[in-house]
């Protein structure tokens, strides 16, 4: 089973102070951790454990600049076997619908069974690229994976729903999946593991390369843009406790004992 | 905006609330004089769901098919291919939802209709101006569509209010058995309904939650201590119980359970929508996080910026004064 996984490399951001820079369209990110999407992360895991099974090769794409070679490799080391990069100034901002056409134009040359992504990326939340890439492609897909068993030439997945709730579905191959977090483990990487695959080449491919003109990707080819972005207004928002930790501690339960907080 | 379509959402025999949240924001921008749509896909035996839904639409499409009792995209798809001839609208709002999630950008892509996902707010003022977040919640963003006949936004659930919605009388349109073709690449098979745990989150009066600030499994101690000294449970975000930290049953949010306890304690949680969803209701709600801009303050109503790890054990110390078990336990 030959299977592509897309993945992205994104900013840590939960704990950061983020700054929007000085065209407004975008944040600084000088400073800023990154690392593989979360969701991605699941996805490659998901790949290797059916590799493990049934055998066949996994490749691992991620669009962007040369640092994204980081995730590429991070993936090589858990275990995928070829890598590919692909990278042009005129993916410049690209929305889900470019950067789903992008993939598509590279998933073409790569002989397929199944092909990976995650639900969303932690950086603009989309949750579109893998659906809108499935329908580009032509394949049966499901997305909010949490599940997946193989029998030949059909795949039975469960896919999230709200609430706890699931739904059972099956899928003929070739198809595509978006990966739910939670659905395995995924393995550790090691430094040691990550030398291990550091001459391995990873390819790169630009707009010409895969057949396409400057018009169809980037912000030229995207339905979609960011004017501006700015902060959320913060509403009401909570009462900042102050103090010694004591003092703090102290108005805490205060609190606690006149909301019923102590049952 | 003249025309907007909004794509009724249900599952289980229930109308989903996000549908009564679209159609109360399609109100608010067609105006006066415009058109609200509902497109309602669905079997025949569904038909009763409209009752809801029709008093509230100026115009209900009806696509009635035994085929289309369960949502399956590439059916689903083929009944939106003949809607799209047979409706005319500008706009169409779909959910951000596990089902929206798994078609709206199928349909954009398909019949390149200009979208974006998860919106918070919508403006047409000349263009159609949408409000989404990126980066967690953490940053707002201002996004433009590109222009074109049709447009496309799925919306974020809980954005808009349901309540108060116009009530017009509205014509209802029938469509009846006309999606053929073979579907088979992709096909609903059933639900499958959450575990049972043994501790019902939901019950609770005193919720003590932990995020991935928790760091390892081996502090979840630290939460339930607070949780046994406050007579309360411990529940989590979605990562802790990704990582399987806690079960899934202790999980809340949108794919996890809603509360709604006296008291919601969130120790380092940033406070994603989708966990907002699921505790916003809570009589107080007390976050403790580190990072002074974490979403979760917007929602708290009391906030202390600081380490958990140094926090909650002063906290639980003093709980148990209170109630005199302090000594006896050290
Ligand atoms: C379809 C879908 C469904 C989802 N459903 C759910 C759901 O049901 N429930 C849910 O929770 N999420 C859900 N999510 C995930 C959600 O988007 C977030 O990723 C998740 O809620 C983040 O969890 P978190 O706040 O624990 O982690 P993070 O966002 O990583 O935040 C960790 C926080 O801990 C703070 N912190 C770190 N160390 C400390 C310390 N020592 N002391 C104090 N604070 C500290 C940090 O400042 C940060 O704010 C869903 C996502 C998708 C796409
Ligand atoms: N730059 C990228 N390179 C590779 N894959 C991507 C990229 N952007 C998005 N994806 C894939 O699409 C998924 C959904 O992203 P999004 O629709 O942007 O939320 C991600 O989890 C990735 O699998």
């Amino acid at each position: 089973m030959d299977i592509i996984v897309c993945i992205k490399r994104v900013p840590e951001t939960a704990e950061a102070d983020l700054v929007i820079d000085a065209s407004k369209k975008a944040i600084d990110t000088d400073g800023l951790v990154f690392s593989i999407n979360e969701w991605d992360n699941y996805a490659v895991e998901a790949a290797i454990q059916l590799k493990e099974s049934v055998g066949g090769t996994i490749t691992v794409i991620s669009v962007g600049p040369e640092e994204n070679n980081e995730v590429l490799r991070r993936a090589l080391a858990m275990g995928a076997d070829e890598a590919l990069r692909l990278t042009d100034p005129a993916f410049e901002g690209s929305d889900a619908y470019a950067m789903a056409k992008i993939l598509a134009a590279a998933v073409k040359d790569i002989p397929h069974d199944l092909i990976l992504t995650g639900v969303q990326a932690d950086d603009d939340g989309f949750g579109a690229v893998g659906v809108a890439l499935a329908q580009m492609l032509g394949l049966p897909y499901a997305a909010l994976v949490t599940d997946i068993q193989l029998d030949g030439e059909t795949l039975t997945v469960h896919r999230e729903l709200e609430g706890g709730l699931e739904e059972v579905d099956t899928l003929k191959l070739p198809a595509l999946l978006t990966i739910q977090t939670g659905i395995n483990e995924p393995r550790y990487v090691s430094i040691m593991g990550i030398r291990r695959v550091a001459r391995k080449e990873i390819g790169v491919k630009g707009a010409g390369d895969l057949g396409l003109s400057e018009e169809a990707v980037g912000a030229k080819g995207s339905l979609s843009r960011i004017e501006e972005l700015f902060f959320p207004p913060v509403g009401e928002g909570a009462e900042i406790i102050e103090g010694t930790m004591d003092e703090k501690t102290e108005a805490l339960v205060k609190i606690l004992k006149e909301r019923g907080g102590i049952a | 905006m003249e025309k907007i379509a909004v794509w009724v959402e249900h599952r289980q025999n229930e109308i989903r609330d996000i549908t009564f949240e679209m159609l109360g924001k399609a109100h608010q921008l067609v105006g006066d004089g415009g058109q609200v749509i509902a497109l309602f896909l669905g079997d025949p035996s569904q038909k009763g769901l409209l009752d809801k839904i029709t008093p509230h639409a100026h115009r209900t499409v009806a696509y009635l098919d035994s085929n289309l009792k369960d949502f399956e995209p590439l059916r689903y798809q083929a009944a939106f291919a003949d809607i799209f001839e047979k409706v005319d609208c500008q706009l169409i709002l779909m959910g951000q939802t596990a089902f929206g999630m798994d078609f709206a950008p199928a349909v954009a892509a398909r019949w390149e209709i200009p979208f974006t996902t998860d919106i918070v707010d919508v403006e047409v003022d000349g263009g159609l101006i949408a409000v989404r977040q990126m980066y967690s919640g953490k940053v707002s963003a201002k996004v433009s569509l590109k222009e074109a006949d049709k447009m496309l936004c799925t919306v974020r659930a809980g954005a808009f209010p349901a309540e108060d919605l116009p009530t017009v009388s509205g014509e209802v349109q029938e469509i009846t058995g006309a999606v053929e073709g073979d579907f088979s690449a992709r096909a609903f098979v059933e639900y499958l309904e959450a575990a049972v745990g043994d501790v019902d989150i939901t019950q609770a009066d005193v919720i003590v939650s932990v995020g991935r600030g928790i760091k390892d499994a081996d502090n979840i101690p630290v939460a339930q201590e607070l949780a046994d000294a406050l007579g309360g449970v411990v529940a989590c975000s979605r990562p802790v119980a990704d990582k399987k930290w806690l079960p899934k049953e202790r999980q809340v949010g949108t794919s996890g359970k809603t509360v709604k306890p006296k008291v919601y304690i969130a120790l380092g949680i940033s406070g994603a929508f989708q966990h907002q969803a699921g505790m916003k209701n809570a009589g107080t709600i007390i976050a403790v996080n580190k990072d002074p801009k974490a979403p979760i303050f917007g929602i708290a109503h009391y906030g202390i910026v600081d380490d958990l790890f140094k926090v909650v054990p002063a906290l639980t110390e003093k709980v148990k004064e209170l109630r005199g078990w302090g000594n006896s336990d050290k």
